[in-house]
C-alpha cells in the first residue's frame, strides 16, 4: 500500500506536469507575474524607499521578499485547481478508484510545489537583470531557494483545504486572497518594519513570511533591520522560526487536508 | 411468536437493544455475544423468553449475511441496497428515505425518477462517494459501509459530468486513470489505446477534451470508467444534456457492454432510456422506491400509448365514438382543448385505422398523434401527481450545503 501511496501521488503530479506541457499559457502567466511585481517594485518604488543599511540597493532587500510572496501564493494555484477539480467532478472519480486516499493532495502539493522551482529560476534570472547580487555564495543561494521550496510547498496544504472547502474556483480565488495579501505586505518584504507603527511591527516581523524573508536574507548575504522585535528569539533566529513555522503548517493541514479529501463530495 | 413489546417492558427496551447489536450487528458476533450485550445494555439478566426472541433476531441477522455471501459464491445478487436512508441540513432535508433495491448479476437495472427523487445519492452510496446514515448495501458481496477499497476495486463509475481532465488529451486521460488502477506504464497504453478503439475516439486521441463534443466526452467518461473492465458499473444519467445523436450514439455503447455481460445499474430520467437499455426498472420517488418491474409491466400499470387526436368541436363527438372503437380502453374527452385520447395496444396499426375512420367519414383532425408514455405518465399513474421539479432544487441546494461541512 504505501508503494501505491507514493506512486499514485506521482501520477497525479505528472498530471498537472502534463497539463502544463498541453496548456504552456499556464506556465507563462504564472512566470510573468512575479516578474512583473519585480520590476514594478525595483524601478516604481526603489527609488523612494529606503533599506536603511548605507550602501544597499533596495533591489537586494526586496528580492528575497518578492521570492517568499511568489511562493506563498503558490496555495492559490493549488486552491483553484482543486476546487476546479470539484466542480468538474473530477475528485468523485479520483475517490472512486482503488488509490490510497492521500495520493490526489499529495500529488498536488507535490506539483505545485515543482512549478515553483520553474518560477523561482526565471524570477532569479530577471533579479540578476536588474542588479540583485546575492553575496553569500553559491551553497547558501541554494539553501535560500531550497527553503522558498518548502515554504511553498508548506502554504500549498493551506490551498488544499480551502480548495476543497469553497463551493467554486472563483470563491477560491477570492479566499486565498484574503488570506495571504495581508500577511504578504504587512510584513518586512516589501519596506523596513521600522517605519510602521509599534503595535504593528510585533505582528509584521514575527508572521511566517516575515521570518521568512528575514531567513532568507541573511542567507543571500544581507542584515535583515528589525524593530521592536530585533532582541527577540525568532528574530535573532528567522531560519529556525521560519522551519517551526513550516512544520506547524503541515501538522495541521496536511491531517485537516486529507480528512477533508476523504469526507468531501463535490459538484 | 412472541410480541417483542410484551416482553420488553417500553420500546425503550427495544432501543437498547438495537444498540446492542440486533438491529446493526458486527458481522462476526456469536448469538452468545449479542446475548451479553443484551443483558449489559438492558441491566439486568435475561428471561428465558427472551432468548427466543433473540434467537430471532440472531437468524434475521444470520440470513442477511447469507444473502451477502450468496453473491460472492453464487453469483445471484450484484447489488443489494436495504432500506438506505440519507438526510442533508441535520434531517430536514431527506434525500434517501427507507430505499431497497437489488440488482442480479448480468442485468441491467433502470434507476428512473425525477431530479431530486435520490437517484444520484443512491449511486454515490453504492459507490463509496457517501455514507447512508443508515441501511446497508453490499455491492458484489462486499459492505459499501465496512470495506469500501475493495469496493472501489471492482465497480465503474460514471457520473452526469463527465470527469476528466479538460485541458489533457483523451489518451492523457486514458493513460493516467490506467495508472491509477495499478496497470503497469505499457499496460496502462495497451487499455487506453484498445478503449479509444472500442469508443471510436482514436481519432480523437491526441486531442485535448476541452475540443470534445458532449458526446465524446461522455463516452471518454465511460472508458475511463471501464479501464479494469469492472463487475458492476454505475451510470448516472449517462445522456442528460446530450443532443438526440449524442444520446443514441451513448445508448449503442453501453448495449455492446450489456451484452459483454457487465451488470449494470443506471439512472435516468428518460422513460424511453430505460426501455432502451434496462431488463428492470426502478421507479423512484421521494427517496424511495415506488414501483418496480419490467419496461412492460411498468406500461401496462401506466396503460401503453395513447391515442390523441385534435378536432373541431362539432366533430368531437363522431372522433370519440372512432377512438373508441380502435381503442376499445376507455376515452377521455377534453372539451376544453377540444382533445380526444384513449389507451392503445396496436400501436401504428391502431393511428392508421383511426385515420382511414376519419378520413371515411370527411373528418380533417386538427392533430392526430400516437404518444408514448413519458416519466410524467408513468408518475401519475403510480402517484397520482406529476414528477416534483421544484422539491428537487430544494434537495440539490441542500446537499451541496451538505457536503461543504
Amino acid at each position: 500500500m504505501i508503494k501505491y501511496a507514493v506512486s499514485d501521488s506521482l501520477i497525479i503530479t505528472k498530471r498537472q506536469l502534463l497539463q502544463l506541457i498541453r496548456v504552456p499559457e499556464v506556465l507563462i502567466f504564472s512566470t510573468i507575474q512575479p516578474v512583473m511585481f519585480v520590476l514594478l517594485f525595483r524601478y516604481v518604488f526603489g527609488g523612494s524607499i529606503s533599506t536603511g543599511i548605507p550602501g544597499v540597493d533596495y533591489v537586494q532587500l526586496l528580492m528575497p521578499g518578492i521570492f517568499v510572496q511568489t511562493v506563498a501564493f503558490t496555495l492559490a494555484g493549488t486552491a483553484v485547481g482543486l476546487a476546479e477539480d470539484m466542480q468538474k467532478g473530477l475528485i468523485d472519480r479520483f475517490r472512486s478508484l482503488p488509490i490510497s486516499r492521500s495520493a490526489v493532495v499529495f500529488g498536488r502539493t507535490l506539483g505545485d510545489g515543482a512549478l515553483n522551482i520553474v518560477v523561482l529560476a526565471v524570477m532569479g534570472l530577471a533579479g540578476y537583470a536588474v542588479g540583485w547580487r546575492p553575496s553569500s555564495g553559491l551553497f547558501n543561494v541554494l539553501l535560500g531557494f531550497a527553503f522558498l521550496l518548502l515554504f511553498g510547498f508548506a502554504m500549498a496544504w493551506v490551498g488544499v483545504l480551502i480548495g476543497l472547502s469553497v463551493r467554486s474556483a472563483r470563491v477560491a480565488n477570492a479566499a486565498v486572497f484574503i488570506a495571504v495579501f495581508p500577511l504578504t505586505f504587512l510584513s518586512n518584504a516589501f519596506a523596513p518594519t521600522t517605519g510602521m507603527p509599534k503595535a504593528l511591527q510585533y505582528f509584521a516581523e514575527w508572521n511566517p513570511v516575515s521570518t521568512m524573508v528575514a531567513g532568507c536574507r541573511e542567507l543571500f548575504g544581507l542584515q535583515n533591520i528589525f524593530g521592536v522585535t530585533a532582541n527577540s528569539w525568532p528574530s535573532q533566529n528567522p531560519l529556525e522560526m521560519s522551519l517551526i513555522y513550516m512544520v506547524i503548517i503541515m501538522a495541521i493541514f496536511i491531517p485537516l487536508s486529507v480528512r477533508k479529501y476523504i469526507n468531501t463530495a463535490s459538484k | 411468536m412472541i410480541n417483542p413489546i410484551k416482553v420488553f417492558e417500553t420500546p425503550n427496551d427495544l432501543a437498547k437493544i438495537g444498540i446492542a447489536g440486533i438491529i446493526n450487528p458486527k458481522p462476526t458476533a456469536t448469538r452468545k455475544e449479542i446475548e451479553v450485550n443484551t443483558a449489559t445494555s438492558l441491566g439486568r439478566s435475561l428471561k428465558g423468553d427472551l432468548n427466543l426472541i433473540l434467537s430471532q433476531a440472531f437468524l434475521a441477522m444470520r440470513n442477511w449475511q447469507e444473502r451477502a455471501k450468496i453473491t460472492t459464491i453464487g453469483q445471484v445478487k450484484a447489488v443489494i441496497a436495504e432500506n438506505l436512508i440519507k438526510t442533508y441540513d441535520k434531517g430536514k432535508v431527506r434525500a434517501l428515505d427507507g430505499l431497497s433495491l437489488d440488482v442480479e448479476e448480468g442485468t441491467v437495472l433502470g434507476v428512473l425518477g425525477p431530479n431530486g427523487a435520490g437517484k444520484t445519492t443512491t449511486v454515490r452510496i453504492l459507490a463509496t462517494l457517501i455514507t447512508p446514515d443508515s441501511g446497508r448495501a453490499t455491492v458484489a458481496g462486499i459492505d459499501v459501509i465496512k470495506d469500501p477499497g475493495k469496493v472501489r476495486e471492482v465497480i465503474g463509475l460514471s457520473g452526469q459530468y463527465a470527469a476528466v481532465d479538460e485541458t489533457l488529451t483523451g489518451w492523457d486521460n486514458l493513460t493516467m486513470f490506467s495508472r491509477l488502477y495499478h496497470l503497469s506504464p505499457s499496460a496502462s497504453k495497451k487499455r487506453a489505446g484498445e478503449l479509444l478503439e472500442q469508443f471510436s475516439l482514436t481519432d480523437a486521441a491526441k486531442r485535448p477534451i476541452k475540443t470534445y463534443s458532449g458526446g465524446m466526452r461522455r463516452r471518454l467518461d465511460l472508458a475511463a470508467s471501464l479501464i479494469v473492465k469492472p463487475k458492476i458499473l454505475f451510470l448516472d444519467e449517462p445522456t442528460t444534456g446530450l443532443d438526440p445523436r449524442g444520446r443514441i450514439e451513448m445508448w449503442e455503447v453501453i448495449q455492446g457492454l450489456v451484452k459483454d455481460g457487465t451488470t449494470l445499474l443506471l439512472t435516468t430520467q428518460y422513460l424511453e432510456e430505460a426501455d432502451q437499455l434496462a431488463d428492470e426498472i426502478a421507479v423512484i420517488d421521494h427517496g424511495k422506491v415506488i414501483a418496480r418491474g419490467t419496461s412492460d409491466q411498468l406500461k401496462k400499470e401506466v396503460g401503453g400509448e395513447r391515442l390523441e387526436i385534435v378536432a373541431e368541436a362539432k366533430d368531437l363527438q363522431q372522433v370519440a365514438e372512432i377512438v373508441g372503437k380502435v381503442s376499445g380502453g376507455k376515452v377521455v374527452v377534453e372539451e376544453g382543448s377540444r382533445q380526444v385520447s384513449a389507451p392503445v395496444t396496436t400501436g401504428s396499426r391502431a393511428l392508421i385505422e383511426a385515420v382511414r375512420s376519419l378520413d371515411d367519414l370527411g373528418i380533417h383532425p386538427l392533430d392526430i398523434a400516437l404518444k408514448r408514455p413519458s416519466l410524467d405518465d408513468v408518475f401519475i399513474a403510480l402517484t397520482g401527481h406529476v414528477a416534483e421539479e421544484k422539491k428537487s432544487e430544494e434537495l440539490e441546494a441542500a446537499q451541496k450545503r451538505g457536503r461543504r461541512k
